[in-house]
């Protein structure tokens, strides 16, 4: 049997008998008899180095790919080796969240780096300490917005489907109705959508498909129905592209997994989630403020509690507890680490490589495309051949776009991909076409 | 310690990305933005800069970590190994079923042994933290209802004693809530219990052992008044560890239950999270369920959308690397490790308030489980010394503070939870220290009130920072 108890025989006996009982069991006695377990129907104890071996079997079991070409939402990015080390560092991984600020100064401060650096890459003026994921905050986001007397939400374009499933459970109990308004070129549809009962319209930048809009146009058009606007956001993007605030957003949130996460087979991640000040008091999950300590020192607490559900129980805006502070703080070690020139080198070695690529594509006989602006993910168009592509691809260990259906793939380059191999790839499917 | 933020200088790089030689592509001019704020700081200014921010910061491999409800156990260095296997991080969340089938099979093995233990048909590992697993799993709940035609039951009961998330997560769900007053003993009040249930009640949230760290004894009869009235019964498994093998929240009685791996089956908490909140359920709620679910056939794993399903609560499949390390976890405790470990917890605890209870209040006529809460009520009366400054105290003798001012219900309530990983030597010590303060709460009280001394800040004012906000750094 393996365990972490530490306690030898003689030091159980001696505790027993410093309780006054004869065994442990004996300390159960409120528990009904008949409730007790016999036995647990799951395998014995195995030692340290046969866990090992089974659990590296699993991860044998998965194709690890030399190449991947595949975002939707998860995205492969270059991790320097400053950020793995330091996020591991036992003080971190293994502390509580900070409510006792006097020995967790290390951990609050990592966190209001870290709502910095969000606010300062979305223009925002205030940022939580992170929630669960990117689909997660956007929920939170149009929950923010709710309103006496607004009861529709307007989806804007194309969104990842995980996000949209998970704002439709977080909001049908709610009393909000989901619109879905394309985006045709002249925003007509959302125009003619917007009234005074919409509470708020969340549109993604890039779009589930990679597109990239004039986002501040939208928040002109939104702005000026009275409802709030939201954008989520792919955070490297934001290196260049025009940032929420610029484009007159309440809220802006995304998955931050690209600022220094592992593909990780879908998580954890994190969402984070910035607005403006007038929205500050809405704004759900933990957040650190600086002050000063009893001889006028600065330090840092946890925050504004007064929001949070365990001040406020059953009357409070969010439910939320955990949040994700050790992601949290790996992307603070990784922006750190790339620091300004890094994020815009990083963002513009994935537009211009996606570009690239795409450019190199239009040359093969029978690859067509959607039109518009593209960050680093765009779809492309070959009746029939999708399976065959992806399955050419996946023989030689690179994993192709995402399959949307039998006509069209979404692919994602980032900087992990060399010119060569997008080359290499381009003459593949020229091959398969 | 100064912020990142005022270590940059102007062309300071803590590292180079590689540039390809491909045509530059420029979005139009109103689709760029302006200005771009971020550090700019060597690799070794970074490096130190964490490093010492580290040592500003308290973990379980720091020291004593007692705190009431969150159970700080060790984190075993193994399941970090595992979680950082490449075959594990290097996966793609959509890459095609036949090659993530070593992810797959995890999910599914732990899917297994999470139902074995809690007593439960069917289960999803997609919520990411405990809170998450109350709405999950209270969303089953009322989709379940309304599966029905059941639209009156729109009320979750839910007693004083409860975290605060458990009301949250029901106001979430889009139900009402009902506080009830617990009993003398601080357990659920069976005449109360039985005057709010009706045909409206869609369940009752519960925490077995309460927050007060009591084992619940009339769990069965309130289990049948529940569900006599054709509610259901809702598990809050914050707490556990004091029973894991030893009894199931599914022979209690509970139809829906969450988990907190990052409590019980020893996930670190990482200062705040990632968690992993597995919601259970007896088999009429299965087909509500978040998806995708793992499904075996024969010797191969899939991932199937349920038409019923309740549709998603999160990105992907959860905290996939977290559940991982519990994975870990149960494979190397097994069935007997598990049992052995929550008698463990519930020993430690019962030591340490044995030890504890001459001089300080707290309940003497039961044996508690996994954790006991004090209070300071009196001392505090005799002395002026609060149960905040017994615990900022306690931070100069090197061990972290309990939970404090929790459950609602006690007076300067103080809340240990010893868990089953330290040493008779660190309970030892620990009571050591609980006596010193005892005895300067009456010779000195002044030093408790003014603790902490040794730690790196003093006392911070929490008003100031509520009254005038400062969340972020702003370049003077």
């Amino acid at each position: 049997m393996s365990h972490y108890v530490p306690h030898t025989e003689a030091d159980i006996k001696a505790m027993l008998k410093d309780i006054g009982v004869k065994s442990k069991t004996e300390l159960f006695s409120d528990v009904p008899k008949k409730l007790l377990l016999k036995e647990l129907n799951i395998p014995e104890g195995i030692t340290q180095q046969e866990v090992l071996e089974f659990m590296q079997k699993l991860a044998d079991a998965n194709t690890v790919y030399d190449v991947v070409l595949r975002g939707a939402g998860s995205y492969k990015h270059f991790l320097p080796s400053t950020v793995k080390n330091l996020s591991s560092r036992a003080e971190f991984v293994t502390a509580y969240t900070p409510y006792q600020a006097e020995i967790s100064q290390g951990i609050l401060q990592v966190i209001f780096e870290y709502q910095t650096m969000i606010c300062n890459l979305t223009g925002m003026e205030v940022s939580n300490a992170s929630v669960y994921n990117g689909a997660s905050a956007a929920a939170e986001a149009i929950l923010m917005c709710k309103e006496r007397n607004k009861s529709k939400v307007i989806i804007l374009g194309d969104i990842r489907p995980d996000t949209k499933s998970t704002i439709i459970t977080y909001t049908e109990d709610q009393g909000l109705e989901i619109l879905d308004i394309p985006l045709d070129k002249d925003l007509k549809g959302l125009k003619e959508a917007l009234d005074d009962q919409v509470a708020c319209v969340y549109v993604e930048q890039p779009g589930y498909l990679g597109n990239v809009i004039d986002a501040k146009e939208v928040g002109d058009i939104v702005k000026g129905s009275g409802a709030k606007y939201i954008m989520g956001c792919n955070p490297i993007s934001l290196a260049i592209l025009k940032s929420p605030g610029e484009c007159g957003a309440d809220i802006a949130v995304g998955d931050g997994q690209p600022l220094g996460l592992p593909l990780g087979f879908g998580g954890p991640y994190l969402g984070f989630m910035a607005c403006t000040e007038k929205m500050m008091r809405k704004i759900p999950g933990r957040i650190v403020g600086e002050t000063v300590d009893a001889d006028g020192k600065k330090a840092y607490v946890l925050t504004l509690q007064a929001r949070e559900q365990h001040i406020r129980r059953e009357r409070a805006l969010s439910n939320i507890c955990s949040n994700q502070a050790l992601c949290a703080l790996t992307v603070t070690i990784y922006l750190s680490t790339i620091g300004k020139q890094g994020l815009i080198d990083v963002a513009n070695e994935c537009v211009n490589l996606s570009h690239y690529f795409k450019n190199e594509l239009s040359k093969v006989q029978g690859v067509e495309f959607l039109e518009g602006e593209f960050f680093h993910e765009f779809v492309t168009i070959t009746p029939g051949k999708v399976d065959a592509i992806l399955s050419e691809l996946n023989k030689v260990n690179i994993l192709g776009g995402l399959k949307l259906d039998r006509d069209r793939i979404l692919w994602c380059v980032t900087e992990t991909v060399s010119k060569e191999c997008l080359d290499f790839v381009v003459d593949l499917i020229r091959g398969v076409l | 310690m100064k912020t990142i933020f005022e270590k940059s200088k102007i062309g300071s790089k803590g590292v180079e990305i590689k540039k390809q030689n491909v045509p530059a592509y420029e979005f139009p001019e109103g689709y760029r933005r302006k200005d771009l704020d971020l550090p700019e700081v060597s690799e070794i200014e970074v490096v130190r800069h964490y490093t010492g921010l580290s040592r500003r910061a308290f973990g379980v491999d720091n020291g004593f970590y007692p705190l009431g409800s969150c159970t700080m156990k060790y984190n075993p260095k193994v399941n970090e190994e595992v979680a950082q296997m490449r075959g594990f991080t290097n996966i793609h969340p959509l890459q095609n079923e036949e090659n993530a089938q070593g992810a797959l099979k995890a999910m599914h093995i732990l899917s297994e042994y999470l139902c074995e233990i809690t007593g439960m048909d069917d289960i999803t590992l997609q919520p990411a933290a405990g809170a998450h697993g109350e709405y999950t799993g209270l969303k089953l709940i009322s989709k379940y209802h309304k599966a029905r035609g059941d639209l009156k039951r729109n009320k979750i009961i839910v007693p004083d004693s409860a975290h605060g998330t458990n009301p949250a997560s029901a106001t979430l769900a889009g139900f009402e809530v009902i506080n009830i007053k617990s009993d003398e003993e601080h357990g659920v009040d069976l005449e109360e219990l039985k005057k709010v249930v009706g045909d409206d009640t869609a369940a009752l949230m519960l925490t077995n052992p309460t927050t007060l760290g009591l084992f619940e004894k009339n769990i069965v009869k309130i289990a049948e008044i529940v569900h006599g009235a054709g509610g259901k019964l809702y598990y809050d498994g914050a707490n556990l560890n004091a029973i894991m093998g030893v009894v199931r929240p599914g022979d209690m009685g509970f139809d829906v239950i969450h988990l907190n791996l990052h409590k019980t089956f020893s996930t670190p908490h990482g200062g705040g999270g990632p968690g992993s909140g597995p919601v259970g359920c007896k088999e009429e709620f299965a087909c509500f369920l978040p998806g995708p679910k793992v499904e075996k056939y024969g010797e191969e794993y899939f991932l199937v959308n349920l038409p019923e399903s309740m549709g998603k609560v999160g990105s992907f499949y959860g905290n996939f690397l977290v559940y991982l390390k519990a994975l870990t976890y149960i494979l190397t405790l097994g069935k007997e490790g598990i049992p052995y470990s929550a008698k463990c917890a519930v020993l430690n605890a019962n030591y340490l308030k044995a030890k504890l209870q001459d001089k300080f209040d707290t309940e003497k006529d039961r044996h508690c489980m996994h954790e006991f809460v004090i209070s300071i009520k009196k001392i505090k009366e005799e002395t002026g010394v609060s149960a905040m400054d017994i615990a900022k105290a306690m931070i100069d003798g090197g061990v972290h503070p309990p939970t404090m001012y929790f459950p609602l219900i006690v007076d300067e309530a103080l809340m240990f939870e010893p868990t089953e990983t330290e040493t008779k030597e660190t309970l030892d010590e620990a009571i050591e220290l609980l006596n010193d303060l005892h005895a300067r709460a009456y010779s000195d009280p002044e030093s408790l009130k003014t603790a902490p001394h040794n730690a790196v800040i003093r006392r911070p004012d929490e008003v100031m920072a509520a009254r005038k906000p400062v969340l972020r750094y702003v370049k003077p």
